[in-house]
C-alpha cells in the first residue's frame, strides 16, 4: 500500500494499519488483503462482484472492516456484499470507500450492501464516503444499504459522507421484524457544485418495532441536496424522522420526509428544518473568541458531529 | 480599567436618526462590581453591547487597560478579556455543554470536573448535563445558566452580564448571586451587570442609572440605591391611589 492508500483507509476507516480480527481490503476493483476470524467468514461471491460476510451466532465484541479504496482514474467499481449476522450477535461493522482521482475520466464505486441480522443481535454498522485527488474526472459514490432486522435485532447505521464526492445517489432500505429497533444517522456534508440524494425506506413490519432516522446535512456554494425519508409502520410501533439542514452559499437543499401508518398503533412522526447559520449563534462564539470564519467552521462540526 | 467616552449610538428610524446611546461616558475602575439599571428601552442592553463590539458605536471612544478598543472586532475584545452573557443565548445542534464549557475556557482538553464545578456554580446539577447537547432539549432557563458558566470559564478581566437573572428559578438565581458574590470578594474581575433585581443590585459597588440613551444618575449602591426603592415607591403609590380613586 503506498502513502495515498493509508490516507484513504484512515479517512474512511480511522485505520492507519492492517486492523485487527476479520477484514476484507478491496482496490480498484480487486482483492487487496482479507483476514478472516474464528467466528467471522468471508467469502468471494462467484456470481457477481463482492463478498459474503458470515457472523457465527453468539459472536461478541469483535468487528469487521471491509473498505473500499479507488486510486485508479476511469475505474467502474460495481459490488455487492451481503452480511449474515447470527443470532444474538454484538459486533462492529466498518465500511466505507475512498476515492483518490488524478486523472480526467470518472472514478466511480457502487457498494449494495444486504444485512440479514438474526434474532436479538446487535450491530453497529459504519459507513463513511470521501473523495479527494486533482484530477478533473468526477468521484462518484452510489451507496445501497439494505438491513433486515429479525425480531429483537438492533442495528445502529451511520452513514457519513464528508466533503469531495461529486455525485451520490444513496439508497437506505431497513425492514424491522417485532421488537426490532434501528437507528439511523446520516451526516452529509457537500460543497461545490456536488449532488447528493438520499432515499430511506424504514419499514417497521413487527409489533414494538422501533426506528429513529437523523439526517443531517450542511449543503456549500452551489451544491445540491435531496432528502427522501420514509418511515411506514405495519404494526403497533414507533417512528421519528428528524431532518435538519444547514443552507450556505447558492446552495439548494429539498427535504421531504414522508410517515406512513398502515395500522392504528403506529406512532409516527417528522420533523425537518433547512437554514442557515443563525447569526448570534456565530457571534457567541466570537465574544469567546473565535474569528467568524472559526465559529462557522465550529458550528458545522458540531452539526455534524 | 474601563473608559467610555461620549458614547453614541444611532440607528436609521424612517428616515431620522434614533438615538440609542447619547454622550455616554463613565469610568469603571478594576475589580469594581457595576450594576446598570433603569427602565427597558432606556439603552442599557445597547450599552453592554456596544462595549463588547456586537454594536458599532457611531459617536465616542471606548478604552479598556489604556487601550482604545473603539474599532476592535468581537474577537478582538474577547481575546483582550472582555466577556459578555446574551441576554438571550443561542442553542447549537451538536455542540454538548461540555464542548461549549471547552470553547469558552480556551482550553480544548477541560476535564469532566472542571466542567461540572462550573456549572454547579450556576445552579445545575453537573452530571445531569455536561453532556447535553445545546439544543431544544434544555429549557430557556438551563440555556441561559450555561451561558453564564460558559464567562465564568473565561476567567475575564471583565464580564459582562445582561440580565442574568432572567428565566431563571429562585433557588438557581440565589446559587448564581453567591458566585457573584464569590467572585467579587476574591477581585477576580470587573464585574458589570444589567440588572433590576434587587438581590443583584445589593451586591454593587457602584449603580449606573440609564434611561432614554443617557446616564441619569450614578454612584455608590449605598447612596444610590435608597434613592430607587424610594422613587419606585413613591411611583407605586401614585399607581395605588389613582386605581382606589
Amino acid at each position: 500500500m503506498n502513502t495515498i492508500d493509508t490516507h484513504l483507509l484512515k479517512e474512511i476507516a480511522d485505520l492507519e494499519r492492517v486492523p485487527q480480527g476479520a477484514y476484507n481490503i478491496r482496490k480498484n476493483g480487486k482483492l487487496e488483503g482479507r483476514n478472516n476470524s474464528a467466528n467471522i467468514v468471508i467469502e468471494s461471491k462467484t456470481d457477481k462482484p463482492g463478498i459474503d460476510i458470515h457472523i457465527a451466532p453468539n459472536t461478541r465484541n469483535e468487528s469487521v472492516h471491509i473498505p473500499v479504496i479507488v486510486t485508479e482514474t476511469g475505474i467502474k467499481d460495481l459490488v455487492y456484499n451481503d452480511f449474515f449476522i447470527g443470532e444474538n450477535c454484538d459486533v462492529d461493522i466498518v465500511a466505507g470507500c475512498g476515492i483518490h482521482n488524478s486523472g480526467c475520466e470518472t472514478a466511480e464505486h457502487d457498494g449494495i450492501h444486504t444485512f440479514y441480522v438474526g434474532k436479538n443481535a446487535k450491530v453497529r454498522y459504519v459507513e463513511k464516503h470521501y473523495g479527494e485527488g486533482e484530477g478533473t474526472g468526477q468521484r462518484i459514490l452510489n451507496p445501497h444499504t439494505i438491513v433486515y432486522l429479525d425480531e429483537g435485532a438492533n442495528i445502529q447505521l451511520e452513514t457519513v459522507q464528508i466533503r469531495g464526492v461529486d455525485s451520490t445517489k444513496r439508497y437506505t432500505k431497513v425492514e424491522l421484524a417485532a421488537g426490532a429497533e434501528a437507528v439511523v444517522t446520516e451526516r452529509l456534508l457537500t460543497h461545490g457544485k456536488q449532488f447528493a440524494e438520499s432515499k430511506m425506506d424504514v419499514v417497521m413490519k413487527g409489533e414494538g418495532a422501533k426506528t429513529q432516522v437523523i439526517s443531517r446535512s450542511v449543503a456549500q456554494d452551489e451544491s445540491v441536496q435531496v432528502f427522501y425519508p420514509q418511515v411506514e409502520g405495519d404494526a403497533p410501533c414507533f417512528g421519528h424522522v428528524q431532518c435538519d439542514s444547514i443552507i450556505m452559499g447558492n446552495a439548494k437543499i429539498s427535504s421531504i420526509p414522508a410517515i406512513v401508518a398502515n395500522h392504528m398503533d403506529a406512532q409516527l412522526i417528522h420533523e425537518a428544518a433547512i437554514g442557515k447559520i443563525a447569526g448570534d449563534q456565530i457571534l457567541k462564539l466570537m465574544t469567546l473568541g473565535l474569528t467568524e470564519e472559526e465559529a462557522e467552521q465550529k458550528i458545522l462540526d458540531g452539526f455534524l458531529q | 480599567m474601563l473608559e467610555l467616552k461620549h458614547l453614541a449610538y444611532s440607528v436609521d428610524g424612517e428616515g431620522a436618526n434614533l438615538d440609542i446611546l447619547k454622550d455616554v461616558s463613565l469610568t469603571v475602575k478594576d475589580g469594581t462590581f457595576l450594576v446598570i439599571t433603569g427602565p427597558n428601552g432606556g439603552g442599557k442592553t445597547t450599552l453592554a453591547k456596544t462595549i463588547m463590539g456586537l454594536n458599532q458605536p457611531t459617536g465616542g471612544e471606548i478604552w479598556w487597560n489604556g487601550e482604545d478598543i473603539t474599532h476592535l472586532s468581537i474577537t478582538e475584545r474577547a481575546r483582550r478579556g472582555i466577556s459578555y452573557g446574551f441576554q438571550q443565548p443561542p442553542r447549537f445542534k451538536g455542540l454538548r455543554v461540555r464542548d461549549l464549557l471547552a470553547l469558552a475556557s480556551g482550553n480544548p482538553a477541560l476535564s469532566h470536573a472542571e466542567g461540572c464545578q462550573l456549572l454547579t456554580q450556576v445552579g445545575l446539577c453537573a452530571a445531569d448535563y455536561i453532556d447535553r447537547e445545546m439544543d431544544t432539549s434544555l429549557s430557556g432557563g438551563e440555556v441561559k445558566r450555561i451561558e453564564i458558566a460558559t464567562i465564568l470559564a473565561r476567567k475575564s478581566p471583565l464580564m459582562i452580564f445582561d440580565e442574568p437573572e432572567a428565566g431563571i428559578d429562585l433557588w438557581s438565581f440565589a446559587r448564581l448571586t453567591e458566585t457573584f458574590r464569590y467572585i467579587h470578594d476574591k477581585r477576580e474581575a470587573t464585574i458589570i451587570i444589567i440588572s433590576h433585581q434587587e438581590r443583584i443590585i445589593n451586591l454593587a459597588d457602584e449603580i449606573v442609572m440609564v434611561a432614554d440613551g443617557v446616564i441619569t444618575d450614578q454612584g455608590p449602591k449605598d447612596e444610590l440605591f435608597p434613592k430607587i426603592l424610594a422613587n419606585t415607591q413613591s411611583q407605586c403609590e401614585f399607581v395605588r391611589k389613582g386605581e382606589l380613586a
